[in-house]
């Protein structure tokens, strides 16, 4: 099966009515996702924090992976916009029991759902639901096993716009696991959209996919070389699982060569930025004291998801909507 | 062909009008609230001829209108900012064309998603006589009345004029 989301997740007028994943996408829609967060963060500052699009509209949060940090970020952004939200821990519940995901989910849209957030250890499980299961929900990928995660990579690039006047002068490095990074690629993706001109990949050589350079990135396995001059440095978390597997020595080895340091940052512009995805690993990909220093904009990351989210939802809502008026007015 | 009236003239009329009602309804230290594009316009001119003292915020209305289940969201949203409490302030609430008033009805709900306000007092350029809602101008620049398949438009913003436009009938 194809990966590609562009068709799948545009309606007949060019507007998003899933958010699968980046590719095929156009500078003029990501901006426009950019500036709908930008307002949507407005909101978020206000004594309510809640605006009435989604009144009366489901969503579902389907995550069969567990996430503490994008599960709740989604929970709040779909009740900021006053939608109901129903939270389904799956992998504790019916695919235990045996179900398809085929089934739970038909189950789902029996209940009358608008949307569906869904975070899967599969990639391509996103596309699958869109294209296979309920072709009239607007569904979201929350992350699909090695393959895209489209709403870090929009919040991260929201975090770079909000403190960067553009994307058309930087260097972005991308630090870590890059080979097990959904983060990753789908970064990788919208930097170059948006018209990054130097993206660089900072990895060791196990921990590299196959094919990088279709994305038009340079690739590097010396963390000192690649940070130099670099605008923003965005540390990937290391899964310990990794270690196991026989990619890594140890986690020691690791952080010398490749972990964020006060010392390696200071390769970096004397002003760039530090992002993390989160949860960061003190100690293992990161130091303390770059994590929680003054270039850092970890948290703020955390700020910028809740309105990026927000801006899919409510853009894809608003997506599914037409198409359906669409094609109702063509019969 | 529908005459249409100057801005300029009916400004200053809305001015004058504008302090007396303030005055003769004792709403002391208002903040004008203007609603994306139009009425942020004429918010200015207003503030600056008449109101000089008075903090300007500017509202975005597209996530409260009550068409979003028929049309989708608007492109090109802006956020809304008021640089100040809304709470037992008194509101000047500005837009430059009422028709329907459902902009009206969607801009005085994100005002009270902000606080609850003293009072709101509601600024239009013109009405063009197309009400849907109970909403009516306290201060009112000019009333038209347009044939069926015309609406009219605030064009800025130097110089600020207003324009007919034609608009497909159902």
């Amino acid at each position: 099966m194809s990966l590609k989301s562009s068709q799948l997740q545009l309606n007949q007028q060019g507007q998003l009515r899933h958010f699968l994943g980046i590719d095929g996408l156009s500078r003029e829609l990501l901006t426009e996702i950019l500036d709908t967060a930008d307002s949507f963060l407005e909101v978020g500052e206000r004594a309510i924090k809640k605006v009435p699009l989604l009144r009366g509209k489901t969503v579902c949060n389907v995550f069969f992976e567990n996430s503490t940090r994008t599960r709740s970020t989604f929970e709040l952004a779909a009740k900021r916009l006053s939608a109901d939200v129903l939270n389904l821990d799956v992998q504790t519940s019916s695919t235990s029991k045996g179900e398809t995901l085929y089934d739970t989910l038909r189950n789902l849209e029996a209940m009358a759902a608008d949307m569906f957030v869904v975070r899967h250890g599969d990639s391509g499980a996103a596309h699958f639901i869109a294209r296979n299961v309920c072709p009239d929900v607007a569904i979201i990928n929350a992350g699909d096993g090695n393959h895209a995660h489209p709403t870090q990579a929009m919040l991260d690039m929201l975090t770079i716009r909000r403190h960067r006047a553009g994307f058309e002068q930087l260097s972005v490095a991308i630090v870590g696991d890059i080979l097990h990074s959904r983060v990753a690629r789908s970064n990788m993706e919208a930097l170059r959209i948006l018209g990054c001109p130097d993206i660089r990949i900072i990895a060791p050589r196990t921990l590299l996919p196959v094919g990088i350079e279709q994305y038009g990135v340079r690739v590097f396995n010396d963390l000192r070389v690649g940070l130099r001059d670099v605008d923003v440095v965005i540390m990937l978390r290391l899964q310990k699982e990794r270690m196991q597997s026989g990619l890594l020595p140890s986690e020691g080895e690791f952080y010398r060569q490749y972990g964020l340091t006060s010392d390696s940052l200071a390769l970096a512009k004397p002003d760039a930025l530090v992002m993390h995805p989160g949860p960061i690993n003190r100690g293992v990909e990161i130091e303390s004291a770059v994590a929680d220093g003054p270039q850092s904009v970890i948290l703020n990351q955390v700020t910028y998801g809740i309105a990026v989210r927000m801006a899919v939802m409510s853009m894809a809502m608003a997506g599914q909507t037409t198409q359906r008026q669409s094609s109702q007015g063509g019969q | 062909m529908t005459a249409l009236p100057d801005v300029g003239p009916l400004l200053q009329r809305m001015g004058q009008e504008l302090t007396a009602w303030l005055d003769r309804t004792q709403r002391t230290d208002p903040a004008i609230v203007g609603i994306h594009t139009g009425g942020v316009w004429i918010a200015e001119q207003l503030r600056d001829q008449w109101l000089p003292n008075a903090p300007l915020g500017t509202l975005d209305i597209a996530f409260y209108r009550d068409d979003f289940a028929q049309i989708g969201l608007q492109q090109g949203v802006r956020p809304s900012e008021l640089p100040f409490s809304v709470d037992d302030r008194h509101l000047v609430l500005v837009d430059d064309v009422l028709m329907t008033g459902r902009t009206i009805r969607a801009a005085l709900n994100e005002l009270f998603d902000y606080g609850r306000p003293a009072s709101v007092t509601l600024v239009t350029l013109v009405d063009i006589e197309a009400r849907q809602l109970p909403i009516r101008a306290d201060i009112l620049g000019a009333s038209l009345a347009l044939p069926p398949g015309q609406r009219v438009k605030l064009a800025g913003p130097d110089p600020l004029h207003l324009t007919l436009i034609n608009v497909a009938q159902p």
